[in-house]
């Protein structure tokens, strides 16, 4: 029996060790590939480490030749932009689903299901239309607005506002809050946990965004970071993989980073995608 | 009881109050979803609709009229054997990706939770993936299936094989995507099967002890895999309908090459819509595209519906 | 039928030792049931037992094997869950079949379609079949038989989770708090119903629960489980009358038994409370407690001489007996059982007299060990 368990250890780690090595093998060689000069990189032997240290010069390379951290700052800003928009809008609607009685629930709350089900790309040719309308291609703008508004994120509060007792509205009610009130002062609050994950995924979903920024963008300078990577490669134009793979490794980073301090929250947040689709 | 409650309010005053307050409630409610609604239907509902009425026309993008054709789009595509291609591939990729992630996924997790160390660090190593841009993946993957340099061929090589280019041939181009899409997958589904296998009760485990099952395969075959069966259905859908989206690493690393070798439904939309300008064309594109995702959701709704009913 | 011997089972689990050397010999066909409050290892025990779980040290046999290296499939044993962990997905009657299904049939037979058609499949499974339908008559459950576990009121299921433990006859029934998850009501009926089906199958059964009721109302004896040890086994009569030790006595029996202070006094009486008392012969100024039930208690009209004096506190009235709650005038509060006749007699707020019946006194000494009258001169010649 003990030395069946050792084996089946010993079997569990191997099988786990190896699948491990191919699933975190492209991150260590961008990072590896980030650091070596270029005749190491075409050389026919595989190190990990290289001989000499060229750290330096890709990533100064990397940092001159694009506007690497204007890249990083885009995402931020849109990032943000999109995820308070969303909050400041599904919130009291998702409210008013699950808490309120009035004619045009039902409709609503189809239309919010019907809309569930609509894969972003759909109406990206008359949004593309709509942004070109109003003269917002190529702006902040145009990467921001077709997102403020969440279905998804609706759908996740309202489901979660439809666990929070009845009573603890109808307190606040007799204390003499008055709806507005009551979704800021109240709900907000107890939602943050769920606030939380639908943050993360409002993040990694925007951050990650390509189609959309891909069409309406043409200046290098509001490139969210993967759109910027790809303007960054065809100037390189994949003669000179140093510097290309230190701005993917800055460009990974952020996530990586967040991914790691806060693991748990993460999947949590990203698992929410499994509804999504 | 209802004589006293008439005796003790005039009844005519109450039902007014009520009204007047159902009122209110309903001018709040209104207030504080109005905004989602206009923004739902201005932003999602009503550019989608738009897309289905713009396949209906011959509109090209900056042309000034148009006509209204019927289908006669839709007829074109599928009448052209470029789309049928490009359909054939999305299969072909959602195919791969599918099993593939959904499997090693399964076996991830059962590993995992089969024991006690490490496991924190596993978790992290497959989901790692899942939390990092695939575009800036995707152009590390490039590297890495470099015909001359590249890791892939230089370990190819050092076993004695030949390798190629993997993203210029066109027998390799979609299963290379495919491994990539499968490597990014299966972090998620390893995670939805960890949460799965942890709500499987410990008891019906030693309730089959007890009952004789008391090999790990009559184990897994017994107990863990009808457990587990409703949502591994939902895994395997979610994937599909998310790799069915297949559109990034396309775009990135071949255009839809060599020789519409990876073309996909979603690159072939975005090439005749901002390269063609075929705007209608491509809205009848993006209808089909459409068609299809709304069909795998529908039936994943219903697996879900299922599962709940499951106790 | 077969015995159960536990000998010195010793169980950590980290740093925590869960049970610290429990040894108990179960005669066959007996009813023993397990009792403790949460914690006190009784579960692990079980799961010992079953093989579900390994002890540290210690062996458990299961007729006159040592069955310590064995699977739980080749104990012998069925075991009833708390939850009742029957399986979701399949029907009641495949819920029942599978314990004969993964004994009868070799590997080859169960395969799912291709194992119809090995030889013998066919007659093994008719007469599972057979033994199915005899179960499930005997627990009236013919007509759930093609249900799920989900489409079950919670009685249904604790009927289905025993008939799957009765398919296979084993020689041992291990149960684990199988009642708790029912009603108050229904499981004052099942306590019943479990109880008869012991005489019946006449199968050595060994019960786990936290609730000392059940423990007295079907055991032939109780073992009391604290912290990880057993303090004492014995039948449930003798439980409640001559408890070994002060939480024995406190545990078993509700109302809870009235432990008061007392000092032994040099003439050999006990002081309790300002009444002397009859007792074992202790050392002048050593500190005892009494306990005594609460109907072993008269409460007389103030005054009487030879009786703790308080006033009434509070009456309750339970149908057939009345609690009369008395606040002592020194301190503390006793429990009286009266008859509820008599309780109209009383008025709460007037004083009361109390008068203990002196054949029914239980003494302990300060660690909590019961001392009989005479006893402690014993142990001390024996030292």
């Amino acid at each position: 029996m003990n030395a069946r368990a050792l084996a089946f250890s010993t079997f569990r780690h191997a099988v786990l060790l190896a699948g491990a090595v191919v699933m975190l093998g492209p991150f260590v060689w961008m990072l590896s590939t980030s650091l070596k000069p270029p005749n190491e990189i075409f050389g026919d032997t595989l190190t990990l480490l290289p001989q000499v240290w060229a750290a330096d010069r890709n990533y100064g390379a990397a940092f001159t030749q694009v506007p690497l951290a204007r890249y990083l700052l885009n995402g931020v800003i849109v990032c943000g932009l999109i995820f308070s928009s969303q909050v400041l809008i599904a919130l009291p609607c998702a409210y008013a689903l699950a808490k309120l009685r009035f004619r045009g629930r039902q409709l609503l709350f189809a239309l919010v299901i019907v809309g569930l089900m609509i894969p972003g790309q759909a109406p990206v040719i008359p949004l593309y239309l709509m942004m070109w309308q109003a003269g917002l291609l190529d702006t902040y703008a145009a990467l921001v607005i077709p997102h403020v508004c969440s279905v998804f994120g609706i759908f996740l509060m309202r489901q979660f506002f439809r666990t929070v007792p009845d009573e603890l509205i109808d307190a606040a009610r007799l204390d003499g809050l008055g709806e507005f009130a009551i979704v800021w002062r109240i709900m907000a609050p107890t939602a943050v946990p769920a606030l939380l994950s639908f943050g993360i995924f409002s993040l990694v979903w925007n951050w990650n965004d390509y189609l959309w920024p891909l069409i309406v963008i043409r200046t290098r300078d509001l490139a969210t970071p993967p759109l910027g990577v790809v303007f960054f490669r065809s100037e390189e134009a994949g003669s000179d993989w140093g510097p290309l793979m230190a701005g993917t490794v800055v460009i990974t980073a952020p996530l990586v980073v967040a991914f790691l301090l806060a693991q748990r929250r993460f999947i949590e947040g990203i698992t929410l995608t499994g509804v999504k689709g | 009881m209802a004589s006293v409650a008439q005796g003790s309010v005039p009844r005519q005053p109450v039902s007014e109050a009520h009204r007047a307050a159902a009122r209110m409630e309903a001018f709040v409610a209104w207030a504080l979803a109005g905004p989602a609604f206009f923004l739902l239907i201005l932003l999602l509902l009503g550019p989608t609709v738009a897309v289905v009425v713009m396949s209906l026309t011959d509109w090209l993008f900056g042309a000034t009229s148009f006509n209204w054709i019927g289908l006669e789009n839709f007829a074109a595509i599928f009448g052209d054997r470029s789309f049928w291609r490009s359909l054939r591939n999305t299969f072909v990729y959602v195919g791969i990706v599918t099993p593939l992630s959904v499997g090693i996924g399964l076996g991830v997790a059962l590993l995992i939770e089969a024991g006690t160390s490490l496991r924190s660090f596993y978790r992290a190593a497959y989901f790692l993936p899942v939390a990092s841009t695939l575009i800036a993946m995707s152009i590390v993957w490039e590297f890495l299936l470099h015909p001359t340099v590249g890791a892939v061929n230089v370990m190819a090589r050092a076993l004695g094989f030949s390798g190629t280019h993997w993203l210029q041939n066109p027998d390799t181009v979609l299963p290379a995507l495919a491994l990539i899409g499968t490597w990014q997958a299966i972090g998620l589904n390893m995670v939805l099967f960890l949460a799965g296998l942890k709500s499987i009760p410990r008891d019906l485990y030693d309730a089959a002890a007890i009952d004789g099952v008391d090999s790990a395969w009559e184990r897994f075959r017994r107990v863990t895999w009808p457990m587990l069966g409703p949502a591994s259905m939902f895994v395997v859908l979610i994937t599909a309908i998310r790799s069915f989206q297949i559109f990034d690493s396309v775009q990135v690393l071949t255009q839809g090459g060599p020789a519409g070798a990876s073309e996909v439904l979603l690159f072939s939309i975005y090439r005749e819509a901002f390269s063609y300008l075929r705007a209608a064309h491509a809205a009848a594109l993006t209808v089909i595209f459409l068609a299809i995702v709304v069909t795998l959701t529908l039936v994943q709704a219903r697996v879900m519906d299922r599962r709940v009913h499951y106790g | 039928m077969a015995t159960v011997g536990i000998r010195d089972v010793r169980k950590h689990f980290g740093p925590v030792e869960v049970l610290k050397g429990v040894s108990l010999a179960i005669e066959p066909g007996e009813f023993v049931t397990l009792v403790g409050p949460s914690g006190c290892g009784k579960s692990t025990l079980l799961r010992i037992i079953a093989g579900l779980e390994r002890q540290d040290a210690g062996s458990i046999s299961i007729g006159d094997v040592v069955v310590d290296g064995y699977r739980p499939k080749a104990r012998d044993v069925a075991m009833v869950f708390q939850s009742y962990a029957l399986y979701p997905y399949m029907t009641v009657r495949e819920n029942l079949a599978l314990p004969l299904v993964m004994r009868r049939l070799d590997r080859w037979q169960r395969l799912p379609l291709a194992g119809r058609f090995m030889p013998g499949t066919r007659e093994i499974r008719a007469t599972i079949a057979a033994e199915i339908a005899q179960v499930a008559e005997a627990l009236e459950i013919a007509h759930l038989l093609d249900r799920k576990p989900a489409q079950l009121s919670g009685g249904q299921r604790q009927r289905v989770a025993l008939g799957r433990a009765m398919v296979r006859h084993p020689q041992v029934f291990l149960m684990d708090e199988p009642l708790s998850n029912l009603d108050a009501k229904l499981r004052v009926q099942m306590r019943a119903e479990i109880a008869e089906l012991h005489r019946r199958l006449g199968a050595t059964f060994v019960y786990v629960t936290h609730d000392q009721a059940e423990a007295m109302t079907m055991s032939d004896r109780v073992a009391v489980m604290m912290g990880g040890e057993l303090i004492q086994v014995a039948p449930p009569r003798q439980l409640y009358a001559e408890p070994d030790d002060l939480r024995v006595a406190e545990f078993i029996g509700s109302p809870k038994i009235n432990v008061l202070p007392a000092v032994a006094r040099g003439d050999g009486a006990i002081d309790c409370l300002g009444l002397a008392l009859p007792g074992p012969r202790e050392t002048p100024g050593a500190r005892l407690s009494l306990g005594i039930r609460p109907e072993a208690v008269a409460a007389v009209p103030a005054g009487t001489r030879e009786c703790w004096h308080g006033t009434l506190a509070h009456l309750e009235h339970l149908g057939a007996e009345a609690l009369l709650h008395v606040a002592l005038d020194g301190a503390g509060r006793v429990l009286v059982r009266v008859d509820p006749d008599r309780a109209a007699g009383f008025a709460i707020g007037n004083p009361v007299a109390l008068r203990p019946d002196q054949a029914r006194l239980l003494w302990f000494d300060a660690n909590g060990a019961r001392v009989r009258p005479g006893g402690r001169l014993r142990e001390v010649a024996r030292g």
